[in-house]
């Protein structure tokens, strides 16, 4: 990797409480659960620091309420951080920390430098609203107010994602599971991001759909070149996709490299116990 | 109610909220002021925020109207009316250039308003966002970041599913450039009547306890696409029956016997103003 990364993240750390004396200045919170058993804080990401390079697909494994999800959230911006920085190096904002941004800038990285999607369509769709809406919805946002130029590219993504035409004006609520996961990452590619978070995107889709979804973010990897960091908790899926794998436990990230090295030759105790817990 | 109230039914004390809430709406265009909506002895609903507004302004030389819908004589603008009077004993008109304080519900008088007059406007549902995002901490906070894709979302969607923006009433309009604002259900026919107006307006929701307001010469533009411009409402070269006015609001009325649509005024102290005119002009000629 000579390259830089598009995506830089340090030291990112995230409580849900505020910590008390016994867990507040505890260096080797790894060791133990990343809770605090006298006031309940919880450490859900602690230290995470991760690059990510253009046009790979970072993978990041873990059990659940490894603090995963959590850790998207925040690069997201749906969660504050509790402490740390993240630079993203694409266009204008390069060596900012994004988390000190303003509102207004952070949603500005949301709707130009980032796609989404989430675990529960829900969360990531307008379900009242058509499809090519919910697309529409991410344009507007970046400033767009032409509508024959978004229902024209709503129709190509909605197109390549596999969504029949007549269809794209339906509400997601009235789709398959398998097809509101592809409207979001239809709407989520929208705007051309440069960086595409996927969190879970296969969980509790049947096994042809989720292969259906796979093939899809592959070859929009292939195609477009975006980079992408795919949070999962299935060893398959990140085998499938990811070029290198973290793995996270009780908050913090035990083990990083390349995604057959970590599935082929596991150091930490943890990996190894659930590598072979798969095969 | 008692038979004696206080001078426009408020309290000093309530009076003063109020008008402070309208101070800051002012100086703040578009941007809905929360204030402590009273409790009023009509119904949330029937007009209490505009009410609450016209009792804290309303002095004793003032001169009101009150319109619902268009009409003068309907039954919440003649309860409105019934009570403003019996608190206050100011002078009642149907004449829009008469009067000096006009409350309207869903309409905006035809006649151009001065800057000697105030237009209030009850408000059902202030929040222009609300449809796209039921929570009030997230609309305060999209306002706040001027994030406003969720009001042309709902036009986009009315562009896909009817080919056009359909607005019935309460098109959103940008106010002054900042602010997104509904301009209560007032036809679209309306919205460019609110822009660089020489009254002040003023809109109230009683039961969303919000007051915002448009000052005199202020810029309203509605929302609208580059390649689907803003269009009011037309009526394809129909006029009003009574009076033959066409370039007005019209209202579609059916004739019962015969099945045909015509049209009428929905401003009807224009229309009879116009008719009245008419008749004098008549009369002029007959004598002359």
């Amino acid at each position: 990797m000579h390259e830089e990364p598009i995506l830089q993240v340090r030291n990112l750390n995230k409580q849900f409480g505020n910590g008390c004396t016994h867990c507040r200045n505890k260096v080797d919170r790894q060791l133990e659960k990343n809770y605090c058993p006298i006031c309940g804080t919880v450490y859900a990401c602690q230290d995470v620091s991760l690059d990510l390079f253009p046009g790979e697909i970072l993978g990041i494994v873990g059990e659940s309420g490894s603090g995963k999800s959590t850790m998207m959230q925040c690069l997201y911006f749906d969660a504050p951080v509790t402490s740390g920085e993240a630079f993203i190096y694409n266009g204008e904002l390069n060596g900012l920390n994004v988390f000190q941004l303003s509102p207004q800038k952070q949603r500005y990285i949301r709707n130009h430098k980032y796609g989404m999607v989430y675990q529960n369509p829900v969360n990531g769709l307008k379900m009242n609203f058509s499809s090519i809406g919910n697309i529409a919805e991410k344009l507007i946002a970046a400033g767009n107010r032409h509508v024959s130029s978004m229902e024209s590219t709503g129709n190509k993504l909605l197109e390549h994602v596999q969504i029949p035409l007549f269809r794209s004006k339906e509400e997601p609520q009235n789709f398959s599971g398998g097809m509101q996961q592809r409207v979001q990452i239809a709407k989520a590619l929208s705007n051309n991001p440069p960086i595409l978070f996927l969190d879970e995107v296969t969980t509790g889709l049947d096994l042809s759909v989720q292969a259906n979804v796979l093939d899809l973010i592959k070859q929009i990897q292939r195609e477009w070149g975006i980079s992408m960091i795919v949070v999962s908790h299935d060893l398959a899926v990140i085998r499938m996709l990811a070029d290198r794998t973290m793995v996270m436990l009780n908050g913090s990230v035990i083990e990083e490299g390349l995604t057959d090295q970590i599935l082929e030759d596991p150091q930490h105790a943890y990996t190894q116990r659930l590598v072979y817990s798969l095969l | 109610m008692k038979n004696k109230t206080h001078f426009a039914f408020f309290d000093e004390g309530s009076k003063k909220e109020i008008r402070r809430t309208t101070l800051k709406a002012v100086a703040i265009p578009g941007y809905q002021v929360p204030f402590a909506s009273r409790e009023m002895p009509i119904a949330r609903g029937w007009g209490t925020g505009g009410l609450q507004l016209t009792l804290s302004l309303i002095g004793k030389e003032d001169c009101l109207k009150v319109i619902d819908q268009g009409a003068d004589e309907s039954v919440n603008a003649v309860s409105i009316k019934k009570l403003v009077q019996q608190t206050t004993g100011v002078e009642l008109t149907d004449q829009t250039e008469d009067a000096s304080l006009i409350q309207s519900r869903h309409r905006i008088p035809e006649v151009p308003l001065t800057e000697e007059q105030i237009l209030v406007l009850q408000v059902p549902t202030p929040e222009p966002l609300r449809d796209v995002e039921a929570s009030e901490y997230v609309t305060k906070r999209l306002h706040a970041e001027e994030e406003y894709s969720g009001a042309w979302l709902l036009l986009f969607e009315q562009i896909m599913k009817y080919g056009k923006t359909a607005t019935g009433a309460d098109h959103p309009v940008y106010v002054n450039g900042r602010y997104v604002m509904a301009p209560s259900p007032i036809p679209r026919f309306d919205n460019p009547k609110m822009h660089t107006s020489k009254a002040l307006t003023l809109l109230g929701a009683g039961r969303e306890k919000k007051i915002y307001a448009v000052p005199p010469y202020t810029d309203v533009t509605s929302l609208a696409f580059e390649d689907y411009p803003f269009t009011v409402e037309t009526f394809a070269d129909q006029a009003c029956h009574l009076c033959g006015a066409n370039d007005v609001f019209l209202d579609e009325l059916v004739d019962e016997t015969t099945g045909k649509a015509y049209y009428q005024c929905n401003d009807t102290s224009y229309c009879i103003d116009r008719l009245n005119s008419q008749e004098q002009v008549e009369v002029e000629h007959h004598h002359a």
